[in-house]
């Protein structure tokens, strides 16, 4: 990976004090998410989900930007953030008080969706431990913005094309199934 | 820092996730939870990424961001049509398909 001139002399990313530092930061932000994913599939308050939904999505940002992805972490921030949660807010304000507080009643429904989230998690959990065992993650430099657009307009030009026609036919879809006749 | 502790952390958003999909009756909540899910897997694609010192995926990363979006659009506007018709968006109450 070719290192800019703003960086050289930065290669301190692997050294001592930045990996502990690292590791505080990821062990409050891994701590925060859970904690408001946890509440957010569990509340009762649609808006508190959703207010949530943020703290989490900001979560992933900041690990995004842990791991040198600076493009990735700010286009969650824009999009998700921005966009996406806006757009949820304006769902849960047109459907308000669309169903009943009977959210509680259905707990044979919620054990077993916690039975079937404990069993994915335990799968998942032991396949990853079983097969990346000490893999380390210690990139020499922040990933480039400009490599990124590269690569996009290159290698992966036919998906990119692909991506703007969903987007197009989502627009179209989302225009079309939400008018009012 | 491991690799593991960005996979695990994944994997229990991934795990939260899925317990929101299958437990919630509020279709807007059902379409959170699944913006959960999308982001666990974003976690995975960038760690990857990062081990690698390569940006192909996050590059997929950003795919999966888009097609996210477009997904939210479709997803509320059929929520919006189902409580226009049924002035619900219970999802358990969607049942006419059943057999």
């Amino acid at each position: 990976m070719n290192v800019p001139a703003a960086l050289e002399g930065f290669d301190s990313l692997t050294s001592g004090d930045t990996v502990v530092a690292q590791n505080i930061a990821f062990g409050i932000l891994s701590v925060v998410m859970v904690v408001a994913a946890l509440r957010m599939v569990t509340t009762r308050n649609v808006v508190h989900a959703a207010l949530y939904l943020v703290i989490v999505l900001a979560g992933a940002a900041g690990i995004f930007i842990l791991l040198g992805a600076e493009f990735v972490g700010v286009t969650q921030v824009l999009v998700y953030i921005g966009a996406i949660v806006v757009l949820f807010l304006f769902g849960i304000m047109l459907t308000r008080g669309a169903l009943g507080e009977d959210e509680e009643a259905n707990t044979e429904k919620r054990r077993m969706a916690a039975l079937v989230g404990v069993l994915v998690l335990v799968v998942t959990g032991g396949a990853v431990l079983d097969s990346f065992g000490d893999a380390a993650v210690n990139r020499s430099a922040p990933s480039l913005t400009a490599e990124i657009g590269d690569t996009i307009f290159s290698q992966y030009i036919v998906p990119f094309e692909a991506v703007s026609v969903l987007l197009l036919a989502a627009l179209i879809g989302a225009i079309v199934v939400a008018r009012q006749d | 820092m491991l690799l593991n502790q960005f996979l695990l952390l994944a994997a229990v958003l991934f795990a939260i996730g899925v317990y929101g999909v299958l437990a919630r009756r509020n279709g807007v909540l059902v379409l959170m939870s699944i913006e959960l899910i999308l982001n666990a897997v974003n976690i995975n694609l960038v760690a990857f990424s990062a081990v690698r010192e390569t940006v192909g995926g996050e590059v997929f990363a950003l795919f999966i961001i888009a097609v996210a979006a477009a997904e939210v659009g479709v997803g509320l506007a059929m929520v919006l049509l189902l409580y226009r018709n049924r002035r619900s968006i219970d999802l358990t109450e969607i049942d006419q398909l059943r057999g």
